[in-house]
């Protein structure tokens, strides 16, 4: 019996440019901090991958307060990076996480090429599985304004110049708030990506109309959560049709069944952001939601649905 | 910190737009300190998104109270559950009041509450006099009017001396509670400097801070933030303390208590 039970077991796990996910369910860089904040309430060796909060050369104060909003079925932060910078990670953080076994990856970010560079180089010599390269967050200031993953060009010479500086399998973080999400996917797969992860959240605002004030302090943040869900889908859809690199697709990921169509919208893997927030057993609720669904389908394994989508012909 | 599927004993409506919520908790229960609060989740749904965070109002045996008012959406759902109802509750959480000075017997007590802030104050009550029965505790209780009281019979029980204020003057003296820290400090005399905590609104608490500051009193005060994950992680809630330059704390796990003179207020 238990053999017969063992076989039916569907197998979630991935291969993830070679990082080796024991399932496809990861949580995404700035909702789950360093790990250890959540370490209490779930299991952290049952997580496909942990995305660290974004990492840069030194210290960030971060924004000022308000930073973050509840909208509906959702959230606007500005928080602005606030992290412990490469050294505080090295040597506060890391051994933390060095003592479970879930694969670890890395986000960074810097203001210029060099500095994401510098990052990469001094993280390749740490016992992690990957870098995440955050070209996309909407709440620090830019040189030109632009977020580097807002310019094919920008995005080109950064991950061109990371790629040669580290052997780690580099994810690159795509931005929602550009005209065509495809186009700079093609560009992060030309230059040495090895996956792209999207969403990033999309610029948004919201006003206080008693004071007339905008409610956040930085005026506009960062929208994730529910809401955003199916323009990530789309965006992962896109993606999908546009590159051969993996996908991690993320926005809004509740249940099994959202992460499940990422999947089968072409996501090689899946994070979870906002839902962290809600409850903190979302990840494990997605990862035996899956096994589920695989069970009930007759799936032997996840990697068979992958970009499964059945469109119809046009 | 656990997170659990608590079962509603008790939700009854306690003055206007005022509710006290009994639930079975017994691990929350027993890890719970006097300032530290729970995380709500008050819907199955995306609306509202987040949880809901609420101070622990009293923590004994199997069970945990809080107090809420009816603010949003959320308190709304929240006081239409029903008896016998789970709900998702994750705690307890953060940073409390910071009481050992008090229970070593060194010097006497003012707890200053304004409005719902009496929620945290009352658990604080109860525990410094555990631990030091002898202890002399004034309550400074503030609410706008006099159907908004709230509590003044339970500190009263626990043999705490109560002072009433009402914006609208029908109870107690007419002003706010921490009007009327200033109208009582000229009364506690030569003894040793009084411990003061404070929950309330952010004005309110600031006078507090003012005020003690002056006599150089000690102060704590606990802060309500808007929060989003609640343990630390999303770095939303942060408030602003004295540093070098300044820096920042995180109101959900550094607090929600904090020593007033850390603020930048």
């Amino acid at each position: 019996m238990m053999r017969k039970s063992k076989e039916k077991l569907p197998n979630l796990a991935i291969d993830l440019a070679g990082i080796s996910l024991r399932n496809p369910v990861m949580v995404a860089s700035g909702t789950f901090g360093y790990g250890e904040e959540y370490a209490e309430l779930l299991d952290l060796n049952r997580l496909g991958a942990i995305v660290t909060k974004t990492i840069t050369l030194k210290p960030r104060l971060g924004n000022e307060p308000p930073r973050i909003v509840e909208t509906a079925s959702g959230i606007l932060n500005s928080i602005g990076l606030q992290n412990v910078g490469l050294n505080g990670l090295i040597r506060d953080r890391l051994p933390f996480l060095k003592k479970y076994s879930v694969p670890l990856i890395v986000s960074i970010a810097g203001e210029t090429p060099e500095e994401y560079v510098q990052l990469a180089k001094r993280l390749g010599r740490e016992e992690i599985e990957g870098l995440e390269l955050n070209l996309s967050c909407p709440n620090i200031k830019y040189k030109r304004g632009l977020m580097f993953a807002q310019d094919s060009q920008a995005t080109h010479r950064v991950v061109s110049r990371v790629r040669k500086a580290t052997r780690l399998p580099l994810i690159v973080k795509l931005s929602p708030n550009v005209t065509d999400i495809a186009s700079l996917a093609k560009v992060c797969e030309e230059s040495g990506a090895d996956v792209v992860s999207l969403i990033n959240t999309f610029t948004a605002m919201a006003v206080d109309v008693e004071s007339r004030r905008p409610i956040l302090r930085q005026i506009t943040g960062g929208l994730s959560g529910p809401a955003i869900k199916p323009i990530a889908l789309r965006m992962v859809y896109e993606v999908h049709k546009a590159v051969k690199i993996p996908i991690i697709g993320i926005g809004g990921i509740m249940t099994a069944s959202d992460a499940l169509e990422f999947i089968i919208a072409g996501a090689r893997a899946v994070a979870i952001g906002t839902g962290n927030f809600v409850d903190s057993r979302i990840p494990i609720k997605v990862i035996d939601g899956i096994s589920e669904y695989m069970i009930k389908h007759g799936i032997r394994s996840i990697e068979s649905i992958v970009g499964s989508l059945k469109c119809p012909k046009s | 910190m656990v997170q659990i599927e608590a079962k509603i004993l008790v939700n009854e409506k306690v003055g206007p737009e005022r509710h006290k919520m009994v639930l079975s908790a017994p691990e929350i229960a027993r890890q719970a300190n006097p300032g530290q609060f729970v995380y709500v989740r008050v819907c199955e749904g995306y609306n509202p998104l987040l949880r809901r965070p609420f101070s622990v109002h009293r923590a004994e045996g199997q069970k945990i109270e809080i107090l809420y008012k009816v603010v949003g959406r959320g308190t709304e759902i929240l006081s239409k559950k029903k008896n016998g109802e789970y709900l998702d509750v994750l705690g307890p959480l953060g940073t409390g009041y910071r009481s050992s000075s008090a229970t070593s017997k060194i010097s006497d007590v003012i707890l200053v509450a304004g409005g719902i802030g009496v929620a945290s104050l009352l658990f604080l009550a109860e525990s410094i006099l555990l631990a030091n029965p002898e202890l002399s505790i004034l309550v400074l209780i503030g609410a706008k009017n006099r159907e908004e009281l709230l509590c003044a019979g339970d500190f009263k029980r626990l043999g705490c001396r109560v002072e009433i204020a009402t914006e609208n003057g029908t109870k107690g003296y007419r002003g706010l509670a921490s009007d009327l820290l200033q109208e009582c400090l000229p009364l506690s005399g030569n003894r040793a400097k009084p411990l003061v905590f404070a929950c309330g609104p952010l004005g309110m608490l600031k006078r507090v801070e003012e005020i003690s500051k002056k006599r150089h009193f000690p102060c704590q005060v606990s802060l309500e933030e808007h929060l989003a994950c609640g343990v630390g992680a999303c770095l939303g809630c942060v408030v602003k303390v004295k540093g070098s330059n300044y820096t920042y704390k995180r109101v959900c796990r550094d607090g929600p208590v904090f020593d007033a003179g850390e603020l930048v207020w």
